[in-house]
């Protein structure tokens, strides 16, 4: 008898039961449709124990190595701790030791905890407000770094959360953050694969995770970085991801810039029409697109017709929560 | 060639075996989606809201029209695309999308004998995909 786990509930998987069968059978609250295994309502998390290859046909190759599965699919070998997708998150406590400003509307927030924060470069976590008002970040560094985390938080006007973070809290404070989620972060297989990362704003955090994080692996690849705005001001990190490509002989950085006023050294347009310009063929390249959700799905869709195969293309749009 | 070569003669194998199982589908589904968006006269109807959740369509389509594991139902094939068939899809459509299902296999370099045999698979889904 198969012992699938969640939170405190234990219930029994029956012989030839799918964990869709089961948890159906024992009233949990579970979203499905197809029961087919296509339309991937149904996903589910066992963190702790790798789902049998069955029942990950299909899904993205980040999602497959957090062990994320398919209920409807899954025929369990072992007993298995499952996460739904709604379950109420754990959080870490971690202390505010910088928070200084990277651009006129962009904040520098550094968070430290006291034991190592598991989380893949590109991730993102959900930061809590102690009233318990929670937005989701994308995480800037890599793990190699000490335990901390590291953000890049734009003000948004009328936004709620950012004013917190940019007005209230300051170093020496306590911030609740949740575990690291997300599927769109770097893989070490095919290290000689082209990397093709496009971000507006704050969507550069995510992909200067990525990109550390695919150099310090021996990426031999080309990476490319196009990091977009309107204006000179809302760009950042200009002079380090300079050096970077100094540094490194396969990286390559290409600010652009879509307002009047374009300076020495940097791209004139919207991105979107300079990556595509810069690219006549994107077969065998992986992408990862951050930042507007507008730039992102129409990246996603441009990047797939100019032949980057869809299971190669990484997205991460940063929606924001309506006021 | 050594005797325990395997035994199985073509015939024994199914068309999913024979055009190359879930490789192949994993091959045709990017290359046919592409021929779809690119096509005025269909792609209104393929949704580009979320295109993973349209890729995994296109990977069950292309399993069931290679005969491989499925069990989708008449009535399945109706509810799916109902919402399609409000909004005009009609018999043109399907022949489009026949149209870019050929061409792909052609250019995957599948044996002729073989596109025929998914051909009439996906041609036998017509009218309930149209629902008539």
């Amino acid at each position: 008898m198969i012992k699938l786990t969640i939170e405190e509930n234990t219930y029994s998987c029956l012989p030839d039961e799918t964990v869709l069968d089961a948890l159906l059978r024992e009233n949990v609250a579970i979203s499905y449709a197809c029961k087919k295994g296509s339309c991937h309502s149904c996903m589910l998390r066992s963190p702790d124990t790798l789902p049998p290859a069955s029942a990950q046909v299909g899904l993205k190759n980040t999602l497959k190595k957090h062990h994320h599965f398919l209920a409807c699919l899954c025929h369990p070998e072992q007993d298995m701790v499952i996460k739904l997708p709604d379950q109420s998150e754990f959080y870490t406590d971690g202390i505010v030791v910088v928070n200084t400003l990277l651009n006129r509307n962009t904040l520098l927030l550094i968070i430290a905890f006291k034991d190592a924060f598991e989380f893949n470069a590109g991730q993102f976590v959900n930061l809590q407000r102690p009233d318990g008002l929670t937005r989701s970040y994308s995480i800037a560094n890599t793990p190699q770094e000490s335990n901390t985390l590291e953000f890049h938080i734009r003000r948004l006007p009328g936004g709620k959360f950012s004013a917190w973070l940019h007005d209230d809290i300051k170093a020496g404070d306590s911030i609740a953050v949740s575990e690291a989620r997300g599927h769109c972060f770097y893989l070490p297989e095919n290290s000689e694969q082209g990397l093709l990362l496009v971000g507006t704003g704050t969507g550069l955090a995510p992909l200067a995770g990525i990109l550390t994080d695919a150099l310090a692996q021996g990426h031999s690849g080309p990476i490319y970085l196009f990091h977009g705005s309107r204006d000179l001001e809302d760009l950042y990190r200009i002079d380090e991801m300079r050096r970077l490509a100094e540094q490194h002989q396969n990286f390559h950085y290409i600010p652009c810039l879509s307002g009047k006023h374009v300076p020495e050294g940097f791209s004139q347009g919207r991105i979107n029409d300079i990556v595509l310009a810069s690219f006549p063929d994107l077969k065998g390249w992986r992408v990862f697109l951050c930042g507007h959700p507008d730039m992102v799905k129409q990246m996603k869709t441009m990047t797939f017709l100019k032949g980057a195969a869809s299971a190669d293309i990484y997205a991460d749009a940063f929606l924001v929560t309506p006021s | 060639m050594t005797d325990t070569q395997n035994n199985n003669t073509t015939t024994s194998k199914t068309l999913y075996e024979r055009i190359g199982g879930e490789a192949a589908v994993n091959a045709a589904v990017d290359l046919f989606y592409r021929k779809v968006l690119n096509d005025y006269r269909i792609n209104r109807f393929f949704d580009n809201t979320d295109m993973d959740k349209q890729i995994a369509k296109q990977k069950a389509f292309f399993t069931m029209t290679f005969g491989g594991p499925n069990n989708y139902t008449g009535g399945d094939m109706r509810n799916a695309h109902a919402q399609l068939v409000k909004m005009g899809l009609d018999n043109s459509h399907f022949d489009v999308v026949m149209e870019h299902l050929g061409a792909t296999l052609v250019e995957l370099k599948v044996p002729t004998d073989l596109i025929a045999e998914a051909a009439a698979i996906a041609e036998s889904t017509r009218k309930d995909v149209l629902g008539k």
